[in-house]
């Protein structure tokens, strides 16, 4: 079953085209990687998707609906989450903290909850607290639950982000770069934690350069040339792709 | 560990510390009244009525920090309502405990009013706007004496009704177990009630899914945003409560003093409370009371300048009124220097070394 789809989706700044008639689809529970040469537009697609710019033209649908709703809030609520490339977590809040803000729009409580902390606040406050450390475990940095986030390692503070985004209880999980900055061990202890986010249930949208995790990982992938999709399918059938190959080594 | 956590964790030694301050805070009027003065007593009045402002302003500048120099609007607001509907005026005389809610209502519109145009705003933009709206906010009130006579114009309001609970009025002093009650001490415990009430509210706040979610908009919008914050709404929920506070800080001021102008309210009061709230330790309540407590008190206590030097040289040299402001803004500026983060920062980085207990409690708990 497909779960996102986007339809000939453009995005332009100025005078350039950052993306160009894009059309994507990703199947229910499938690794999808997207990759392509630095400016090729991955970024800006997460950006469009995740409600931050809005698109041109071009439509996106996710779980068999339009995605009209364009306002970023909206859009973690369908069940679409994302970390960034250039990690923005909250950097004075603890890692527990940055977690238990990613259940907010799956919470309730108003400020007359806050206020009085009746028992169905403390309730919902508990299950907050305890749902957010289980995913600082699940991500595997449970033992930094109080430090700020901004004194986490670089690895670390990648895995945060995605335990934050699990938060919200998405159904597609978009990740922008997460091994940027990792060593070879790290990459590969990231490898095993997206591969047990998939057997969760969770789609995986993966932006990534490190071509050896993204053909060890990815179901199948789709490559961005300068805004234009230029091919898609298995790692292996890309890895082949002549213009693939082109648009990596053409430009060097 | 610090003394403070060290204390939380022992509960008789809390108990006691919780006691000894209340006993303080119950006798504090008479206290000052008989060791210093009774203008003394007014000051500490004054103290109470600014923290509950701060607080206010806490929110939106501490928590949310979406930087608000028109503050002080909705304390002119709030005071305004108050004195309106409570004075010879208009010959309304609403009770205290309708107008309380009501200008906390009406003032928490007004922020929901002023902070809507401001959301795309940021940092300067934004100080420069809500600057703006403040002084819009005074300039109203000195001109809506005409064509009708809404607010009385630079004159302001007089003989507003002092607070009251039935026939029992603040302003007159009571008896009680044959201890006399002037007016600033009955005011004083209806202040510090209060001023309890909006730190409570604060404190529950800031550890809540609310106060979260206004830190995280503080700390970062976008991936606020993209967490599923409607950043909007919680942007306007942080002015809605300042403003509130506001208000209430506002009607309380009213209902003391007996009178207000438009001069109460202007620029300079909205960098003073501001002022009060950095210094302590932005968003750490403990440090906006401290903050409020240091500026309401120095620059008073900076009054005995005059006497000091007519003592010490026979003459005063300089107009202690200058001195005065000299030295405060001499010992601002070395706050800043200092501590950046003011004076009690907020107790984040401290939690960091509680962390393996943590850790260790809930594997302990799990195993
Ligand atoms: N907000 C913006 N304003 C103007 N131009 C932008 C903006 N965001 C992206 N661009 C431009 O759009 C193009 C695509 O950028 P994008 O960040 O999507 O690339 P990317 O594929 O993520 O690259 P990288 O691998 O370096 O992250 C680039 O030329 C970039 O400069
Ligand atoms: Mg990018």
């Amino acid at each position: 079953m497909t779960l996102l789809e986007a339809r000939s989706v453009s995005k332009h700044f100025g005078g350039l085209l950052a993306l160009d008639e894009v059309n994507l689809s990703l199947q229910n529970g499938e690794i999808y990687g997207l990759i392509g040469p630095n400016g090729a537009g991955k970024t800006t697609l997460f950006n469009v998707l995740t409600g931050l710019y809005s698109p041109d033209h071009g439509e996106f649908f996710f779980n068999g609906e339009k995605l009209i709703a364009t306002k970023p809030h909206m859009i973690a609520e369908r069940g679409i989450a994302r970390t960034f490339q250039n990690i923005r977590l909250f950097g004075n809040m603890s890692a527990l903290e940055n977690v238990m803000v990613g259940r907010h729009v799956r919470t309730r409580a108003g400020v007359i909850g806050a206020v009085l902390r009746d028992a169905r606040t403390r309730e919902e406050e508990d299950g907050i607290r305890s749902r957010a450390f289980a995913l600082l475990q699940y991500v595997g940095i449970a033992e930094y639950a109080n430090n700020l986030s901004s004194h986490l390692s670089y690895g670390d503070q990648r895995r945060l982000e995605i335990a934050r985004a699990l938060a919200t209880e998405p159904k597609l999980l978009a990740l922008d770069e997460p091994a940027a900055g990792m060593n070879a061990t790290e990459t590969a202890g990231l490898k095993k934690l997206l591969e047990i986010i998939r057997g969760d249930g969770v789609t995986i949208l993966l932006i990534e350069h490190d071509v050896k995790l993204v053909m060890g990982l990815c179901d199948r992938v789709a490559v961005l040339d300068y805004g234009k999709k230029i091919a898609e399918g298995s790692p292996q059938q890309v890895q082949r792709d002549p213009a693939v190959i082109e648009a990596y080594l053409g430009g060097v | 560990m610090s003394r403070w956590e060290k204390l939380k964790r022992n509960p008789r030694a809390a108990w006691a510390a919780f006691i000894l301050i209340a006993v303080l805070l119950a006798v504090l009027p008479f206290l000052a009244d008989t060791l210093l003065s009774r203008s003394w007593v007014r000051i500490i009045d004054f103290v109470l009525l600014y923290i509950i402002l701060a607080l206010g302003l806490n929110i939106v500048v501490g928590f949310a920090g979406l930087l608000d120099l028109g503050y002080v609007a909705f304390f002119a607001v709030g005071a305004y309502l108050y004195a309106l509907l409570a004075s010879p005026h208009f010959g309304i005389h609403l009770p205290f405990w309708a107008l309380l809610p009501l200008g906390a209502g009406v003032t928490c519109i007004f922020g929901v009013l002023l902070g809507a145009p401001t959301l795309r705003l940021r940092g300067d933009y934004l100080a420069i706007v809500t600057l703006g709206f403040g002084e819009i906010i005074r300039i109203f009130l000195n001109n809506l004496n005409a064509p009708i006579n809404i607010t009385n114009g630079p004159q302001g309001v007089n003989k507003i009704d002092p607070v009251s609970f039935g026939g029992f009025s603040l302003n007159q002093s009571h008896q009680l177990f044959d201890i006399n009650f002037p007016s600033v001490h009955n005011y004083y415990y209806l202040f510090l009630a209060l001023t309890i009430l909006v730190i409570f509210i604060s404190m529950r706040l800031q550890d809540s899914r609310i106060g979260r979610a206004w830190v995280a908009v503080r700390e970062d919008e976008v991936a606020a945003k993209a967490m599923g914050i409607n950043t909007r709404n919680i942007k306007l929920l942080a002015f809605a409560m300042g403003a509130s506070f506001g208000g209430v800080g506002g009607g309380l001021f009213a209902g003391f003093q007996g009178f207000i102008s438009p001069e109460s309210f202007t620029l300079i009061e909205s960098i003073m409370i501001l002022c009060m709230v950095v210094l302590g330790g932005m968003g750490n309540i403990a440090g906006v009371v401290l903050g409020v407590v240091l500026l309401v008190v120095l620059p008073e206590a900076l009054r005995y300048i005059g006497p000091f030097e007519q003592a010490l040289f026979g003459r005063v040299i300089v107009d202690p009124a200058d001195l005065r402001m000299l030295i405060f803004g001499l010992a601002l500026i070395l706050v800043m220097l200092f501590r950046p983060a003011g004076l009690l920062p907020s107790t984040i980085r401290k939690r960091e070394f509680e962390a393996e207990d943590e850790v260790e409690a809930q594997n302990g708990a799990r195993a």
